[in-house]
This record gives C-alpha cells, sequence and structure tokens, in this order.
C-alpha cells in the first residue's frame, strides 16, 4: 500500500479491489448463499408497504384462490399440450413466485417438488442477470435452466421462467418445469446410469435467457434442439413451456387490474409468511425429542453394494431438525449423488405430501425445517459429482424421513394426514430410446413409474399401483396410445403379481408386472434403474414387514412374437411362469439387479419387471382373517403365503376361514415368537459387531457413531476408513474391469488345478 | 396419563414406564430404550420374503439376500405382538429409534384429552373440513355445526 496509509486511501483502493474482482469474475458457479438458503427471502420495503395498504384476508385469499386457478389451469394446459412424456402424464409442475424468488402459489397437481427447487435458479437471475449489462431482467424475457447445482432434482427437468412486470417494476414470476426426458447424455432418455462425470449427464444449463420480447431465441433453440436426440420435443416443449408461463401472466396481471398490485404483492407474500408460521404452530403441537431411522440403499446403478442413508430428527419448540450425518460418502464416478437442495426439494416434498397437504403449495412449507448432511456425502454432494441419478440417494432419504415423522406424528393429536408407512419410493418402469417406426431418433421414459404401490395407513390398506413419492397426482397413461408413437408394447402389464406383498395388519399397495419387448425396429433399447434387488427399499412401520425386493428379468436370444405365431401355447403370461418354466427353447434366461445400463433389445425378447409394493403397517397376526380371504380372492396373495405369514386356516377348496383354527394357529404363532425370541441386552451381546462385515461392501458409518465413515470393500479395493468431517469420494471401478477380473482369476483357478 | 407413541407402544407419564399398548405390560423406563425390555429375533428375511423365482436358477428371485440384511423382530415378552422390526445388515446394533423428552410430553399433556382410535390413525380426507369463504359456513363451524 506504499506510504498513503490514511483511511480514505485504504477505502478506496480497496473499493477498486472490490470493483475489480467484480468487473472480472471467471465463471459463475452455482452460488452457496443461494443454494444452501431454502427459507422465504427477507420481506422487501415494497412487499411491506403493499401489505400496509392491502391487508384484508379476505381479499387476499380471493387473490391467491384465483392464482392458484391459474396455476391449475396452466397445469391442465402443459399435460394436454407437452410433448415429453413426463408432460402427458403429470411430471410437471406450473407456479407464481414473487418478486424475490419464492415459489408463493404452485399448481395442485405435478410434482411439487419442482417448484420447492426452482427459487434456487430464479434468486441466481435476479442476483447475477439483474444489473448485468449484456443480460438484464426486461419484460417479455424469458430464462431456461436444468442444471441441479443451481436447482433443479436432475437436469432431464427443464424449467422456463419469465419476469411479470407491472408498470415498469417486476411484481412476479412466472415458471413451468417439466420431466422432459431426453437431454443428450451418455444413454438416452435423460436419466444416465452410466454417467461417471457430469459431462456425462447431457445438457448443463445454469440459468439463462432464451426468451426475448415473447419470442424464443431461434439461435439458442437450434443449439437446444441438436444437443438432444428428440429435436422436436426440445423445441415443442420450450414453446408450450413459454405459452403456460404468458397465461400465468396474463393471470397475475387480470388479478392486478381486479384488486390492485397491492393486494398481489401482498396475497403473495402473505401466504408464505402465514404458511411458514402455521408450520411452526403445528410443530409445537408434536412431541418432543429424536427419532432416529436407517435405510439402506443397495445399489449405485452399476454396482450392488451397500450404501446407509442416516437419520436422526429432532423435534425441538417450533423446529423440526433432519440431521443425516453419518450417511454415505459420495461416489466420484456414479451418477446416484445428490445435491444438498435436491435433498431438501424431496423432504419438502413429504411435507407437501404426506403431512400437511390442507397447506398451500408453497416453499415457506419447508422454511422452518433444517437439514445437516456431512460435507461430502452422497446427500451433500459436490459441484464436480455426478447427479443425474440423485433419486437412489433421496428417495432412500425421502422413505427416512417418512418413517422418523410417522413416530412423532402418532402422538400428535390434530394431524391433516393419516399415520402411513412408507410409500414404495422406487420408479420401476423402462426408460428407452432408438428408432421409432416413424423412422425418429427417441429417448424417454414409461410412466408406470407413476403407479407406485402406496404405504398400508393405521386403519387400512395401500393403495395398488397408485402414485409415485414425488407426485400425488399424475397418470400411467394408455399403453395403446403409447405403442402408436414408440416400437416396443407390453405384452403384459397392470397384472398385479401375487405375493408382491408388504405384509402387516395393513398390507402396503402391490404393483403389477410389466412384461415389454421391441417390435417394430432395428435398433431399440432398454434401460432401468432403481435400487432394492437385494435389500428391499421401502420398509414398514411399527411392525409392519418391507415390500419385497425386485430384480429385473430378461429373456434374450429368441423372437418369443415368432413363438406366439407358431405355438401360442407356449406362451406364458407371468414373470414367474416364464422364469421358472423356461418355455422358449434356446432362449437364455437371467435375473439382474435394477441398474441396467442402455441395452439393445431385439424382436421378441423380453424385459421384465414390477412396480413395488408400499410398506406395511403393524403385526400380521393382527390381520384381520377376513382381509387375508379378500387377498386371496383377489389373487393378491397365495394360500401359501396366507398360511406362512397370516396363520390364516381356511378351506381350500370354498376359502371359508376357520376362525377358531386361525385363533389357535396365531396363539401358537404367539408362543413360538416367545420362545425364539431373546432379551435384547443379551441378543446385543452376540449380534452386534464393532464394525461392518469384512465381506460386504459398505458405505456410511456404522451403528450410531456417526463420526466414522466406512468404504468398501470392494473388487479387490480395500475398505477406507475416514473421518466424518474429512471425507474424501469413493471412485468404484469399471464394473467390466471387474468382471473380467473375476474371469481372469476363475482361468487362473482352473489352470492351476489342470496342472495339479 | 397414557399417551400413545405407536400402534404398540405408550407411555406412562406419570410411572414414567413405557408399556405394551395390547397387554399393558411393562416395558422398561420411558427415559431408556424401549427395545431393552423386549425380546428380539434376528430372522433370515427369506422366511417372509419367499423366493418367487427358482434360487437353483436364478441370482435375484424377489427375495432379500440374507448375506447383507436381517430381520430383527422385537416381541412383547408377556403377549407376544411384534412391536417393531427393523431391517439391518448383520451385526449393525440396533437403532435407539425415539428417545422422547418425557418432560416435555408431561407438559404437553396437561391439558390434552385421551385420543380416540380415529384420532390416531389421522383424518379421512372425505370428512376434512373445507376452506370456505362463506360468512354462513363459518358461522357454522363456530357453533359446531359441520
Amino acid at each position: 500500500m506504499g506510504k498513503s496509509e490514511n483511511i480514505g486511501d485504504q477505502k478506496r483502493e480497496q473499493d477498486l479491489i472490490n470493483q475489480f474482482l467484480a468487473d472480472n469474475v471467471l465463471f459463475l458457479g452455482p452460488d452457496p448463499e443461494i443454494m444452501e438458503n431454502h427459507d422465504i427471502a427477507p420481506r422487501t420495503d415494497a412487499e411491506d408497504k403493499a401489505m400496509k395498504k392491502e391487508s384484508d384476508p379476505a381479499v387476499l385469499a380471493l387473490v391467491r384462490d384465483r392464482l392458484q386457478a391459474g396455476c391449475n389451469e396452466t397445469f391442465e394446459m402443459l399435460e394436454q399440450m407437452g410433448a415429453a412424456p413426463g408432460a402427458k402424464w403429470g411430471d410437471l409442475i406450473t407456479g407464481i413466485f414473487t418478486p424475490s424468488g419464492d415459489l408463493a402459489v404452485g399448481s395442485t397437481g405435478g410434482v411439487l417438488l419442482f417448484a420447492c427447487l426452482v427459487h434456487h435458479p430464479i434468486k441466481f437471475i435476479k442476483k447475477y442477470w439483474e444489473k448485468e449489462p449484456t443480460v438484464g431482467i426486461r419484460e417479455g424475457d424469458g430464462f431456461i435452466h436444468n442444471d441441479a447445482r443451481y436447482g433443479n432434482i436432475h437436469n432431464t427437468d427443464q424449467s422456463l421462467i419469465i419476469p411479470i412486470f407491472h408498470e415498469g417494476k417486476l411484481v412476479a414470476w412466472a415458471g413451468a418445469t417439466v420431466h422432459e426426458g431426453e437431454n443428450g447424455a451418455i444413454e438416452p432418455g435423460g436419466m444416465p446410469s452410466a454417467a461417471e462425470q457430469v459431462y456425462d449427464e447431457g445438457l448443463k444449463m445454469s440459468p439463462f435467457k432464451v426468451v426475448e420480447n415473447y419470442e424464443l431465441k431461434k439461435d439458442l433453440v437450434t443449439y437446444l434442439q441438436n444437443s438432444v436426440r428428440e429435436p422436436k420435443l426440445q423445441y415443442e416443449d420450450m414453446k408450450v413451456k413459454l405459452f403456460v408461463c404468458r397465461r400465468l401472466e396474463q393471470r397475475v396481471k387480470a388479478a392486478i387490474a381486479e384488486f390492485g398490485v397491492d393486494a398481489v404483492i401482498s396475497s403473495l407474500r402473505r401466504g408464505l409468511e402465514d404458511s411458514k408460521t402455521e408450520v411452526q404452530r403445528r410443530l409445537t403441537e408434536w412431541p418432543e425429542g429424536k427419532v432416529r431411522t436407517v435405510v439402506m440403499a443397495d445399489s449405485t446403478l452399476r454396482e450392488n453394494c451397500l450404501i446407509k442413508i442416516n437419520l436422526e430428527m429432532e423435534k425441538k419448540g417450533d423446529e423440526l431438525v433432519l440431521d443425516f450425518r453419518g450417511s454415505s460418502p459420495e461416489f466420484a464416478n456414479r451418477c446416484n449423488n445428490t445435491v444438498l437442495s435436491s435433498l431438501k426439494g424431496m423432504l419438502c416434498q413429504l411435507f407437501l405430501m404426506f403431512v400437511w397437504p390442507d397447506l398451500p403449495r408453497n416453499q415457506a412449507v419447508f422454511a422452518p425445517i433444517r437439514v445437516i448432511c456431512d460435507p461430502k456425502s452422497t446427500l451433500r454432494s459436490s459441484y464436480t459429482t455426478p447427479n443425474a441419478e440423485s433419486m437412489m440417494t433421496f428417495f432412500p432419504a425421502f422413505t427416512a424421513a417418512q418413517l422418523c415423522v410417522a413416530k412423532f406424528l402418532y402422538n400428535t393429536p390434530a394431524k391433516f394426514t393419516k399415520v402411513i408407512a412408507p410409500w414404495h419410493n422406487m420408479i420401476r418402469t423402462f426408460i428407452w430410446g432408438g428408432m421409432t417406426q416413424h423412422n425418429e431418433m427417441v429417448g424417454n421414459l414409461c410412466a408406470d413409474l407413476n403407479g407406485m404401490g402406496g404405504g398400508a395407513r393405521a386403519d387400512r390398506d395401500g393403495e395398488h399401483a397408485i402414485a409415485p413419492i414425488f407426485a400425488s397426482m399424475a397418470d400411467t397413461g394408455e399403453q395403446e396410445l403409447n405403442e402408436e408413437e414408440v416400437p416396443f408394447i407390453q405384452i403384459v402389464s397392470k397384472k398385479i403379481m401375487c405375493d408382491n406383498q408388504a405384509f402387516g395388519k395393513y398390507r402396503g399397495g402391490q404393483g403389477y408386472e410389466m412384461i415389454a419387448s421391441n417390435l417394430k425396429s432395428n435398433m431399440w433399447g432398454f434401460m432401468v434403474c432403481c435400487i432394492g434387488s437385494k435389500v428391499s427399499s421401502t420398509p414398514g412401520l411399527f411392525g409392519g414387514y418391507s415390500s419385497p425386493t425386485y430384480p429385473l428379468c430378461k429373456v434374450k436370444g429368441v423372437d418369443t412374437f415368432e413363438i406366439m405365431k407358431s405355438h401360442p401355447e407356449k406362451w406364458e403370461f407371468s414373470i414367474v411362469d416364464i422364469m421358472n418354466k423356461q418355455p422358449f427353447e434356446g432362449a437364455k434366461y437371467s435375473t439382474h439387479h435394477m441398474g441396467l445400463q442402455f441395452e439393445l433389445c431385439n424382436r421378441g425378447e423380453l424385459y421384465m419387471i414390477m412396480q413395488g409394493s408400499g410398506g406395511g403397517y403393524g403385526d400380521v397376526l393382527e390381520r384381520d382373517p377376513d382381509l387375508v380371504i379378500r387377498d386371496i380372492e383377489e389373487n393378491l396373495i397365495s394360500h401359501e403365503a396366507a398360511w406362512r405369514v397370516y396363520k390364516a386356516v381356511f378351506n381350500p377348496e370354498t376359502l371359508v376361514l376357520d376362525r377358531d383354527a386361525t385363533q389357535k394357529a396365531r396363539d401358537a404363532e404367539r408362543a413360538a415368537r416367545k420362545k425364539r425370541g431373546v432379551p435384547f441386552k443379551q441378543f446385543v451381546k452376540s449380534w452386534s459387531k464393532p464394525e461392518p462385515p469384512a465381506n460386504i461392501p459398505y458405505y456410511g458409518c456404522w451403528g450410531e457413531d456417526c463420526s466414522t465413515i466406512y468404504a468398501g470393500p470392494f473388487a479387490g479395493v480395500p475398505r477406507k476408513v475416514m473421518r466424518a468431517d474429512n471425507i474424501e469420494a469413493v471412485f468404484m471401478p469399471n464394473p467390466k474391469d471387474v468382471r473380467i477380473a473375476e474371469l481372469e482369476d476363475r482361468i487362473r483357478t482352473l489352470e492351476a488345478k489342470g496342472r495339479g | 396419563m397414557k399417551v400413545p407413541m405407536t400402534e404398540y407402544l405408550e407411555i406412562d407419564l406419570d410411572r414414567e414406564l413405557w408399556l405394551c399398548r395390547v397387554c399393558g405390560h411393562e416395558i422398561g423406563p420411558a427415559r431408556g430404550l424401549y427395545k431393552e425390555g423386549l425380546l428380539v429375533h434376528a430372522r433370515d428375511p427369506r422366511e417372509i420374503h419367499k423366493p418367487v423365482l427358482d434360487p437353483e436358477m436364478y441370482e435375484f428371485t424377489f427375495a432379500p439376500d440374507p448375506s447383507w440384511v436381517q430381520i430383527l423382530e422385537y416381541y412383547c415378552p408377556s403377549c407376544a405382538t411384534m412391536v417393531e422390526v427393523e431391517y439391518l445388515p448383520p451385526g449393525h446394533p440396533p437403532v435407539h429409534d425415539m428417545d422422547f423428552d418425557i418432560d416435555a410430553l408431561k407438559a404437553q399433556w396437561k391439558t390434552r384429552k385421551p385420543l380416540t382410535a380415529g384420532e390416531l390413525a389421522g383424518p379421512d380426507m372425505a370428512h376434512f373440513a373445507q376452506h370456505t369463504h362463506s360468512r354462513k359456513e363459518k358461522a357454522q363451524h363456530r357453533h359446531g355445526g359441520h
């Protein structure tokens, strides 16, 4: 600083340096100040003034209802006009945001967690583009975004966002988000489980301007079309989302014309503040204390391993803290990692859908809830780790939270939903891609993921194939309509598989089986992406059992359509019969975990999967035996399971229940429980071990000590033990290298035997 | 006063005890881990989630892998009700899943009435009080009408 040491000079020099740094930012990455904050923004002066001018609750409620109707209307528009399968079947949302970027009103249907995340890109746009001379925010502008690191689930979902002005002032934002599917990733369909780095995951759009004067910029649209496998879809859905945003703008402007701008600004802000206050009030009624659980994810989608999701939920006064420390480290070259904000979005969905569905659909509902994760854990992954399949860790985190919430809610007098066992938490469906019968290249997915089994409730069974955990209102679509556009058919669909049940006093809702094959294309393939083939993904509640585990089953090397023509009697129409009876001569039958990377399917080869069951509730011996018989009548469970699990005794011909014999059988089973059960302390002595089994690839803390994290061993890479505050990302070997090493070992062994 | 905490567990606030809600058995101190007063059995998960595909033919069969996960079943030592189940890797210590602040619970329940079965399970959405702008309907609600 030389000789000029007086305070004025120092300040001038510091200002100069600050200005220089501000003018010469090399790269505007995700801003931690925006990304780590999920609270609503502070009330602005303009909002404060508007709220003083218009505070009549009746007027504010009318405005809110008007805007809610606008959101629901645009949801319908987007669903009807959108080209993406996700749009057609409800994997979307529309919403209105405050000038600061907080979601104030979201559409009732669709994927609420989208809306809990879109405030991040809006806040980025406001902070960085408003005063940036090369960008700016003007009436008629629109911004596009899909990168989870700036606020999203994963980059298959694209948002279009427009500012809404009144008399030259920014008064709100409108946004529309759709699961578009194709995004130019290393595999078709938008959810590439083969991605080993973020650059394999396709388009990663930080928020940028793509609309001016309400027109899509053709040069940018062309670039985006060239970046994905479905250029027509990319264009069409950008147009649709823009028109949907414009309809929202129209509805906001109509509300301003009718009620005044102060009423609209006041209503948006008041809704947020009131929601936050109401959640805090409701939380005070929950019991004070801590509830803990562990959910194990059993796959990265490339290989099986145990990925621990560890949760301690603490409720204190009007605050709820979700502490996920002790969960698995992040995976440097696997895409199952979750960005912290995506985790928060998913958890917000839990409270909006399963705890307080009566509250307005806005992000303030989650504002009083804090989330803690270890840096570089799989639930708080780094900028450089892939995240296209973040659902593989944040869905189990959702389930852990759902389990804990149930244990707080049961004792709470004022409930707004049923106490419920975990909903089935996976997306058991086919992702597909290739050339269609119309000679178009496509990549997307089946809507069957929208029909997972509901969790059993405290006073009734769960519903079958009803909804995914991320959307209360979505559709599974019509298979026949699907077949008009793509060259594969589901030979078996919507057929519920016997014994695919999470047992309990009340059983979980069940899912249906799907047998798919390529019929009309020379180049067509499938992917599946789910955990839960070795360890169930969805546990039960209060003594209820979990869902079963689910494999992928394949029949390769044969055209079963030809067999259908020549020997129709050979065809079996269930996964179990096809796999156990192996009716097609010369075919190769195999089962796999549910992490299938994109693979070509020849005509008539079979890919077979099941939707999942929701968790069971309560002790199986308390199940009303009449309900057991009803399940048999509906072919939901077998006679064998009715006896083995529920101890129901009945006439196998007439299904007439023998109540006395059932009671006796259940009494005998209770006696057997007492005989085989061991007092807890004695049990722990023999059961509990100081660290994970040496032969299991295990990732996360062990027991309740969250300070030590284990990783491995896997495929010759030894187990690493690290401190939770100094996690190193896990680098997994290539599964093909692992397989080659296994086969080389076998060759060596056989050669040694030969020599011996 | 006894307050239900789960389908099968309640806390006697006066005596600070976990109780079985089915038979009233005194399980243990409410400030401690209720599991300590229960019987436990580690079960091979295939006994419940039976292989549907032939395990001689296939690696994945719709049944969990017992070398990766076991089911810990917790029974009331008196009536043998299965109070809780836990799916854990072999050797993973059981989780201290519920750790409530008993003093706060006592304060909360000082003025509350016992919950009915319906209140414990949660509301039926069909009967949920609807949001209304009608002064008439609001007045009816205030006077106990529905």
